[in-house]
């Protein structure tokens, strides 16, 4: 059994259609795994379920063998599940010390040591620790938003598009910081676009079409899947 | 000699009122946009709200002046200061339990909850009405003067004299303290600043575990300080009379625009362009240029730019200035 996994997940939002159909996706300590596939087939709905933001129809989510299925998005992130959103994941007025603060609201103890191993984890913000994250740049930005994530010492981090509209060195930045962050003994989920430079950091993968699982694998059977490849990765 | 009286002439008239109105004034202000960057709506209800706190401290006055309570040369108010805030603060939270939460929880649009501030403000209107009249009240005691102005020309042998209120150094000095405990507390402590986090962004706060609940009532408490002190520092100054209350909410609001609205470094600041805007353009300034120019030149007009009847067209039109072409207000844009 995988330490964190959504197990035949189906739902949508609200009162609408369901937008993902026993879908199930799990992750261990220590891995990467991505969730690929076309535009509007359920990859974000499918993590946003496994965090609380829908309700689900039927299946289940559990860490560490506890069922969460029915705690609110808050609770799950005192069960150690920290998310960081595509867009706005960030406290743009705020500087960045402020920021890392904030992520570990909850957290009673001494800060100074966290924020300690999040500056050697991205050195650059230790050097910006002042500034406005508002004044940042993108690939700047998105370090803060991975670094106030894991300010709680998450055992499950789930990233929506971490490498969404930055440029591609500062993608190949990003993704050495989020391999970094695996050693940590992190179970890491990420939906991501950029499905090549995804798989080729990923321990495993998921694809999926209309909410179904479609293909799974390791990250280099589905590199090497012709199907896989004709279909999502450009031949 | 005739220069140093012209600047007396002008602390006198110009700069000391205007800075005890600007503290009033700053104190709404900073009440207006922490509404506004916290629940985001525009409260119409402040001035009546800051009146409701205000009624509240006048009846306890009264209740401790029939008591023979008085705290000899400051006004006995400052003792009913605590109590009326208490009342301020379960008003605010009761008005928000029972009228505002529910659109807050239904995610209604600003303007739909500026609309139900605008409701909430008759009936607080009402209220207050209903308990202490239409009319003015005075509960001011204790010594009225710090400096007269008799005693000014005496000690300095100048033609003009600087009369001091206590009221005036009492507002001032209560705002400085009331607005740096604010600061602090919202730049410097765990909970003022996950306000500030929770402005800025608030789905991010919900994931962070910020909790929204504890966040809107400490928003109410701080606004009902602020409120009650910002109120009964301007009756005591002038006099308490509702509907000046509400009218006030004109430069009140102007004074959170000019700001930056959401921004309450920048609405403290706001309350003082407002209040010299005001006074600089409705005060006459005949006797300025008499003592200035010489005698030749002596204006015969009242060199008045605005009659005082028009002071609320200056806030007026610096909020439509402002908003035309600053909209984000004069001060760069900084959330809470």
């Amino acid at each position: 059994m995988a330490y964190f996994e959504g197990i035949e997940m189906t739902g949508g939002y609200g009162n609408g259609p369901d937008i993902i159909s026993s879908c199930t996706v799990n992750v261990n300590k220590g891995e990467i795994v991505s969730i690929l596939g076309p535009n509007g087939a359920g990859k974000s709905t499918a993590m946003k379920a496994m965090l609380g933001l829908l309700n689900l129809k039927s299946g289940s989510v559990m860490i560490d063998g506890k069922d969460i299925s029915k705690l609110s998005p808050q609770d799950r992130v005192k069960e150690g599940i920290s998310f960081v959103p595509q867009s706005k994941n960030v406290f743009a007025g705020m500087t960045v010390e402020e920021n890392l603060e904030m992520g570990a609201f909850l957290i009673e103890e001494d800060l100074k040591n966290i924020i300690e191993e999040i500056y050697n984890l991205f050195p650059i913000l230790k050097e910006k620790r002042n500034q406005l994250v508002g004044e940042l740049s993108g690939g700047q930005r998105q370090q803060v938003a991975l670094g106030r994530a894991l300010m709680i010492k998450p055992s499950v981090l789930m990233l929506d598009e971490p490498t969404a509209g930055v440029s591609p060195i500062v993608m190949d930045e990003l993704f050495a910081h989020i391999v970094k962050v695996k050693k940590t003994n992190v179970a890491i989920l990420m939906v991501e676009q950029n499905a090549k430079q995804a798989l080729s950091i990923s321990d495993r993968g998921y694809v999926l079409v209309t909410g179904e699982n479609r293909y799974s694998g390791t990250g280099k059977e589905l590199l090497n899947d012709p199907r896989v490849r004709s279909s999502f990765l450009g031949g | 000699m005739d220069f140093l009286n012209a600047i007396i002439l002008l602390l006198n008239y110009i700069f000391v009122p205007a800075l005890a109105y600007g503290s009033q004034l700053a104190l709404g202000a900073i009440f207006v946009t922490l509404i506004y960057g916290i629940l985001r709506f525009a409260n119409f209800a402040t001035g009546d709200m800051m009146s409701f706190g205000t009624m509240v401290a006048i009846l306890f006055t009264w209740y401790f002046q029939s008591l023979g309570i008085s705290l000899g040369v400051l006004p006995t108010a400052l003792i009913a200061i605590p109590f009326a805030i208490i009342f301020m603060i379960i008003y605010m939270l009761f008005i928000d339990k029972f009228v505002f939460k529910y659109y807050r929880v239904q995610k209604s649009p600003p303007v739909q909850l500026a609309m139900v501030s605008i409701g909430v403000m008759f009936v607080t209107q009402a209220v207050v009405r209903i308990i202490i009249g239409p009319s003015d009240q005075r509960f001011f005691d204790g010594q009225k003067f710090i400096i007269k102005a008799r005693e000014f020309k005496e000690m300095t042998g100048l033609n003009e004299g600087l009369a001091i209120k206590s009221t005036q150094v009492l507002t001032i000095f209560v705002t400085i303290v009331l607005v740096s405990l604010l600061f602090w507390f919202l730049n410097k402590t765990k909970t003022g600043k996950s306000m500030k986090a929770y402005s800025d962004n608030e789905d991010l706060a919900l994931l962070s575990g910020i909790d929204p609940k504890k966040i809107v009532m400490i928003t109410w408490i701080i606004a009902g300080i602020l409120a009650t002190i910002g109120g009964v520092l301007y009756g005591l100054d002038k006099s308490f009379k509702p509907f000046t209350y509400f009218n006030n909410m004109l430069p009140i609001f102007a004074a959170a625009i000019v700001g930056g609205i959401g921004n309450p470094f920048g609405a403290f600041l706001g309350g003082y362009v407002i209040a010299f805007s005001e006074i600089f353009l409705t005060y006459a300034y005949k006797k300025f240029f008499m003592y200035v120019l010489p005698e030749s030149m002596e204006p015969e007009s009242l060199v008045q730019l605005l009659s005082t009847d028009y002071k609320f067209a200056v806030s007026f039109s610096i909020l439509v200035i402002v908003l035309l072409y600053r909209p984000s207000g004069i001060f760069k844009g900084k959330v809470l």
